[in-house]
């Protein structure tokens, strides 16, 4: 039985009462200059190849979004992507996702018009929260990601405190309240990326996604600590993450699209079936 | 044979890149209209959309697009509205709202039960890829989703959706919040999409090559 009937069935995998989860998967592809790069912790990074060619393998083997972060965006002061998104969107028919160093409303609709389906919005939104509502006015809800780098809070303390400028700078704030906040201005998605498992391959901070996404009612996107199947299967099941963000686990080769959507697949996780053809 | 046209119209309403490199993809040419006037000439027109419905509604009448689509679907030309696109052919939307429509399927547009989601515990926006199904009183022989198998999936993102009046309109529809959602609309020459073709890989871009009469 497929999920899909199991769901018109109305059977429900024990997960708290939730409808059957229903997932996408996303390739995240952080790139400085003209490189694919993949660091740990964000920092330490590590050539891996041409982003076009990863994101176009990722493509032919079924999988559901692309989301390009110009890591190095902030030193230049602007997002230097547009090249790459042009060249995306010749043979790449999925939605696109583009953030770093997107400071205002004139980036977004630069963006957009190269065509970006979605921008995602870090430092700035959290320096001008006033940037997530003119985007959403402008442009609609649905192509604002708020991107919220988290990083657990020192021992003794709990929660998680935000990180801006690609993870190098506290703020001070509570990522959950953030989360909260960045939804109400109008955010149609939040990207929760977990400073401290991040390219370390240790797994989700499922906490962390499942105290966001609780909090707020749009998609939740978890990034960062994907190594083993496993995990990407406890973000979405106890963590509650809507969709999941995976790096490490592509581009390092340790598991292919179609064999993470059949493992899911297996868990009663729903979501677009891989390729078969590809 | 020259290849097929598809006139996409242009009032500023976000990413046409991607709309235009799919038909280009499938083999046809596109023509991006930028003026009133040009519609009369379009033969298989796509009228696109993202973002709130009164500023694109707004953005058409502004532009004179309104009376033009109006008059290029009454003649039984092809019209193919994407997303908001779809959701603009109705008579009139909820959305921070009431705003009128282009009025070319009878029916409101009107947002997903909030309550209803927050109790399933349901995401606003929906959005992901889904399979869809014939409307309860149509089939898919013979109309432009011929080609769609079972198991296709396709890209949603909306808030919104369309509720056709007449339920012989719905040409495919999906499960959300607990809800149906039409996910198609067909009445005549007027086919509307709530999902993206041009972003659903494959099966999407079949859709697109029908449309334009490559297959």
């Amino acid at each position: 039985m497929t999920n899909l009937q199991q769901r018109e069935n109305g059977e429900r995998p024990s997960n708290g009462g939730r409808p059957a989860p229903h997932v996408r998967l996303i390739a995240r592809l952080d790139v400085k200059g003209p490189n694919l790069i993949k660091g740990i912790h964000l920092e330490g990074l590590r050539v891996v190849g041409d982003p076009h060619e990863h994101a176009r393998r990722y493509y032919e083997q079924g999988i559901d979004e692309i989301l390009y972060i110009d890591s190095v965006a902030s030193l230049y002061g602007r997002n230097n992507l547009s090249d790459i998104v042009d060249r995306t969107t010749c043979d790449i028919f999925i939605p696109i996702t583009v953030g770093g160093g997107v400071r205002s409303v004139e980036d977004v609709r630069r963006l957009l018009r190269v065509g970006a389906d979605k921008i995602a919005v870090n430092t700035a939104a959290v320096a001008c929260p006033e940037l997530i509502t003119e985007a959403a006015e402008a442009f609609g809800s649905q192509c604002v990601v708020v991107s919220i780098a988290a990083k657990r809070r020192a021992r003794g303390s709990a929660g998680w405190e935000v990180l801006v400028e690609t993870g190098r700078e506290r703020t001070g704030i509570d990522a959950v309240e953030w989360a909260c906040r960045a939804a109400e201005l109008g955010a149609g998605e939040l990207l929760v990326t977990s400073v401290d498992r991040e390219g370390t391959r240790m797994g989700f901070d499922v906490e962390l996604t499942q105290a966001i996404a609780r909090a707020v009612d749009v998609p939740v996107i978890a990034s960062g600590g994907a190594g083993r199947l496993e995990d990407v299967a406890a973000v979405i099941e106890d963590g509650g993450a809507d969709a999941v963000a995976l790096a490490s686990i592509l581009h390092f080769g340790m598991a292919g699209i179609g064999t993470i959507k059949d493992f899911l697949a297996g868990r009663g996780i729903g979501g677009r079936p891989a390729r078969r053809d590809g | 044979m020259p290849a097929p046209i598809a006139s996409i119209l242009d009032y500023d309403c976000g990413n046409l890149r991607s709309l235009e490199r799919a038909f280009v993809h499938v083999g046809a040419q596109v023509r991006m209209i930028e003026r009133a006037e040009d519609v009369a000439t379009a033969g298989h027109l796509v009228l696109p959309g993202v973002g709130a419905y009164g500023q694109a509604m707004d953005g058409l009448s502004r532009r004179g697009y309104a009376e033009a689509v109006a008059a290029h679907a009454a003649v039984g030309k092809p019209l193919l509205g994407i997303c908001l696109g779809m959701q603009l052919l109705f008579d009139e939307s909820e959305e921070f709202g009431p705003h009128k429509g282009l009025g070319l399927v009878p029916g409101r547009v009107q947002m997903f039960d909030k309550d209803r989601a927050a109790d399933h515990g349901v995401r606003i926006p929906h959005i992901g890829w889904t399979a869809m199904r014939p409307g309860p009183t149509r089939s898919w022989a013979d109309t432009i989703l011929a080609d769609v198998r079972p198991d296709d999936h396709f890209y949603f993102v909306h808030s919104f959706h369309g509720r056709p009046a007449d339920p012989n309109c719905v040409l495919a529809e999906v499960d959300y919040n607990g809800e149906r959602i039409c996910a198609a609309v067909h009445r005549d020459n007027v086919i509307g999409f709530q999902f993206h073709p041009e972003k659903s890989a494959d099966a999407g871009l079949a859709i697109l090559s029908r449309f334009v009469g490559l297959r």
